[in-house]
């Protein structure tokens, strides 16, 4: 432990307890990672605050050692997120959870961050509402993690990712002030910092309280699934459902490899010795939803579909989306070590980049299996390898690095939902300019000027922050406006 | 005013040489709010405008960037104006990729030019905003109509933003993909930054099919029957229906709820019959029109002589019967009558006052209704935990000084410190967003 977080123990008991600081070497070595397990780092501390004004109290507390600090939900993150400093004071949210609010009239709930996601839907599900943003990891993962990645999931094609059902922040800014973003209606008076806090990873400041949007229940859900020899023709069908003008609530795709990973793990029972297998939600009143389901197995009969299965009750769903969702963890019977990667291509490349894939897979006599959220053109290949085998692991991040050059070549993303965190600072800078991200940290600069607000993620550079010293103006040339001169007590 | 009074040699010379059309402002049509610059350029590029920035930081200039110019007479005029950026020159749908519903827009190109392209593959941008204003002063302005309800405002149609920065240095955040979460989302901190923050360029939105069929369902209530009408607003917003707009509209001579419905023919006729038994269960008079738009909020604000007064109100919709009430008591008390419209469902509505009316009136009608919605602040000056917010999106300068712009604003000093980053000189737009 380092002694400037030495001297941060007491103070740190004192706010959140004794119980709730956590010190021993082999305890802290639980918290070394989050859902991506190849980057470890033990934190020097570990603190569990149980409310707002203990969190911006630790949180002062680190500003004022000027020690770095990281805020953990439960700790699902897909991108390093969440990686703890070794320097540095972990905070873990996961004592924050309760439902503080649920308005079902005005369709908003008040959360704490450590609240799980489905926990909302599954409070909200009484008064026939639910909240739409479903990462796969729903069951455990947290809303306050949801806000910081700006979380999507299979039904956000329809729906919208976090930012668009978040309608106001509580924060701990990165000097220890509790402050709300927004009116908590989502209507901004001024700059939207609702908007530019939700997905910043955790560098911006820590959420204590979150107001959320909920929806109302679909009438009707309707989910077809649809058997290819090959994911081409499966795309087609996809294309075809787009043109078509419907925006189904999700549309995903698997590959063989994935199918047959996911059979051996769930024994979903997908259709034998299929190439692809699309899966189509369609949810709504019950009046738009027969006619667009009429037309979706019409389009995915045309494209080639060998078998087409439809489920309208939960207990159908659940079958049919068994596989898709052990899809991640299924991985895991086929090849010892996966690689899970999380690209993005416009909709229209997705043949052409899936043969890409196939190619350097091939190439590389690495396998890959494709997972994808097909409508969005957000891919989830996973790269295996075995560990066991010499210079398989590079191999494998190799073929996986390539796979994100073919999604910016195609004009994507590296990054469809998991975020940059550790694992993809690097590749930033293929994306994006050095002018774009010096911009984006002037944000940074703003909220956290001594940099210690889950320092080195997202960017591989980063910023100074230099004094800036803000200032009235008058034009040099023109006059002022004599009126707004004399006038306003506060302008930007 | 002689507006190459004072100026500084060499100013000219420095944006011609970044941006070949520049002229010196008229009086009459370059005025903001009674401020003349001295310089109106018209650059083709972002390249252009990139120059055209330099040049300003490097003489010092205030900046105040145009687009059709029909937002500018809203809010405060600027405090200095030495050189207006349009962008009308920066016209074209560079893309339109129908098969990823995503387009690719230079900020100057009107709202009417891009609704023609997408149209004819079938396509539109999901914002009810009119047909004269360009893309880039909508999302600067952060401007949405009726279906705010379904799709949210400019902010959750964007995909990808290229900006221009005070000190001239071009930067882009986003791309020309829905999903990406990749570095921060600059598009969220432009839109509705009133160009305070740097001037956009170029823009990338999510489009959406158009519907095959859409229909309006409106409803009567008496103009008194606030609860009514609160209450049916809930209700359609709150069904599985799925309604893409949920409006209210409110004056002395009627109280009108509108719920649009789209989808398929067969489809929104049943739901339309649905929405219809639902409004009148709740006691008012419902009419099917398959029609035009009936209700955008900005139709009912006064076009010619003084500045118009809007204030800008949202609330949790638990609370619309109380916000009307409060509307109500507080133009009492003021002696204004306002005209009421908006996105009800969605929790926002705005208030209209007439041109003509008494700048002392105005200002205690936006005093009174921030009291009586609590949301005037505590001690502190902020309010615990923020439900709502009172605006003044348009108003003289006098009434913005007596009533500030938004009252309190959480986070006001976090939106400073991004300013003076990105902004150290406040040298655009100064003067255009008020805070506490």
């Amino acid at each position: 432990m380092t002694t400037a977080v030495d001297a941060l123990v007491p103070r740190m008991r004192e706010i959140c307890g004794a119980g709730n600081v956590v010190t021993d070497p082999l305890e802290l070595r639980t918290y070394e990672c989050d859902g991506l397990t190849s980057h470890r780092s033990v934190p020097a501390l570990v603190v569990l605050p149980a409310t707002a004004s203990e969190v911006a109290a630790v949180v002062a507390a680190c500003a004022a050692a000027g020690v770095p600090f990281v805020a953990r939900g439960s700790g699902t993150g897909l991108s390093g997120g969440a990686l703890p400093r070794q320097d540095g004071v972990l905070i873990v949210m996961s004592r924050m959870r309760s439902i503080v609010e649920i308005d079902p009239v005005s369709r908003r709930a008040v959360v704490e961050p450590g609240v799980t996601n489905l926990a909302v839907s599954k409070a909200a599900a009484p008064f026939g509402l639910f909240y739409a943003p479903d990462p796969s990891s729903q069951v455990v993962c947290s809303v306050g993690g949801n806000v910081a990645e700006n979380s999507g999931g299979a039904h956000c094609l329809k729906h919208g990712f976090t930012v668009h059902h978040v309608t106001g922040l509580q924060i701990v800014t990165p000097s220890g002030e509790l402050t709300w973003l927004g009116d908590g209606t989502g209507v901004a008076s001024g700059y939207d910092l609702v908007g530019a806090f939700t997905g910043s990873e955790g560098t911006l400041g820590i959420v204590t309280k979150i107001v959320v949007k909920l929806m109302p229940l679909p009438e009707v859900v309707h989910t077809l699934l649809a058997a290819y020899a090959t994911t081409a023709e499966g795309g087609r069908a996809v294309s075809d459902i787009i043109a078509a003008g419907i925006v189904p609530a999700a549309i995903e795709m698997m590959d063989a490899l994935s199918i047959e990973a996911a059979e051996a793990a769930v024994h979903c029972n997908y259709p034998a010795g299929a190439g692809a297998v699309l899966i189509v939600e369609l949810d709504g009143p019950a009046a738009e939803v027969e006619a667009e389901l009429s037309v979706v197995r019409a389009i995915c009969e045309a494209a080639g579909a060998t078998e087409i299965r439809a489920a309208d009750d939960p207990a159908q769903r659940a079958v049919i989306w068994a596989g898709r969702k052990s899809a991640f963890a299924a991985v895991g019977r086929i090849s010892p070590s996966f690689i899970v990667q999380d690209g993005v291509v416009p909709r229209t490349s997705l043949g052409a980049v899936l043969a890409k894939i196939a190619s350097l897979s091939a190439e590389a006599g690495i396998r890959v299996a494709n997972v994808f959220h097909a409508g969005d053109g957000n891919l989830h290949p996973l790269v295996l390898y075995d560990d066991a085998v010499p210079g398989q692991a590079e191999a494998a991040e190799e073929v996986s690095g390539q796979i994100l050059d073919a999604c910016l070549e195609a004009g994507g993303s590296i990054t469809g939902e998991h975020g940059v965190g550790v694992d993809k600072s690097r590749y930033m800078p293929k994306m994006f300019g050095a002018d774009d991200l010096d911009t984006m940290q002037l944000v940074r600069c703003a909220f956290d000027p001594a940099s210690l607000c889950n320092p080195g993620k997202i960017f591989p550079t980063p910023r100074l922050c230099g004094e800036v010293p803000g200032h009235r103006r008058a034009g040099v040339l023109a006059a002022e406006h004599p009126a707004v001169a004399a006038g306003q007590a506060e302008i930007f | 005013m002689d507006t190459e009074r004072t100026v500084v040699p060499g100013v000219r010379d420095a944006l011609v040489a970044a941006c070949p059309v520049v002229r010196s402002a008229d009086a009459a049509a370059d005025a903001i709010g009674g401020v003349v610059p001295s310089f109106v350029a018209f650059p083709a590029s972002t390249e252009e405008a990139s120059g055209l920035l330099r040049a300003a930081a490097a003489f010092d200039l205030a900046v105040v960037p145009r687009g059709a110019g029909t937002g500018l007479s809203w809010g405060p005029p600027p405090s200095a104006c030495d050189l207006v950026i349009d962008l009308q020159a920066m016209d074209q749908v560079i893309e339109h990729a129908a098969g990823d519903l995503v387009a690719r827009v230079q900020a100057g190109a009107t709202i009417g030019h891009l609704a023609s392209v997408l149209g004819s593959a079938g396509q539109e941008l999901a914002l009810d905003v009119p047909a004269d204003a360009t893309v880039g002063g909508v999302v600067a302005t952060g401007t949405a109509g009726p279906r705010r309800f379904r799709y949210g405002a400019p902010r959750d149609l964007l995909i990808g933003i290229t900006i221009v920065r005070a000190d001239g240095v071009v930067a882009r955040s986003g791309g020309k993909v829905v999903k990406n979460v990749a570095g921060y989302d600059l598009g969220k901190l432009f839109s509705g930054s009133q160009g305070t923050l740097g001037l956009i360029t170029e823009v990338a939105f999510r489009l959406h099919p158009r519907p095959a069929a859409v229909a309006w369902v409106t409803g009567d209530y008496g103009p008194s029957a606030l609860a009514k009408a609160a209450a049916a607003v809930a209700t359609a917003a709150g069904s599985a229906l799925v309604p893409s707009a949920v409006e209210l509209a409110w004056s002395a001579e009627f109280l009108r709820m509108g719920v649009l419905l789209e989808g398929t023919e067969s489809g929104v006729g049943e739901r339309a019959g649905r929405v219809a038994e639902l409004i009148a269960a709740a006691g008012g008079t419902p009419v099917v029109a398959r029609s035009e738009v009936p209700f955008r909020w900005f139709d009912l604000v006064p076009e010619a002589g003084a500045p118009a007064v809007v204030v800008r109100v949202s609330f949790w919709v638990s609370r619309l019967a109380a916000v009307l009430e409060a509307i109500a008591a507080a133009g009492a008390s003021a002696g204004v009558r306002p005209v009421v419209s908006g996105p009800a469902g969605a929790g926002v509505l705005y208030a209209c006052l007439d041109p003509g009316v008494a700048e002392a009136d105005a200002a205690r009608f936006v005093l009174v209704l921030r009291d009586a919605l609590g949301l005037s602040g505590g001690p502190g000056g902020l309010v615990a935990e923020p439900r709502g917010s009172v605006a003044v999106l348009a108003a003289p300068p006098a009434v913005l000084t007596a009533a500030g712009a938004y009252g309190p604003v959480p986070g006001a000093a976090l939106m400073r410190a991004v300013k003076d980053q990105f902004d150290p000189g406040h040298r655009m737009f100064p003067g255009r967003l008020g805070g506490s």
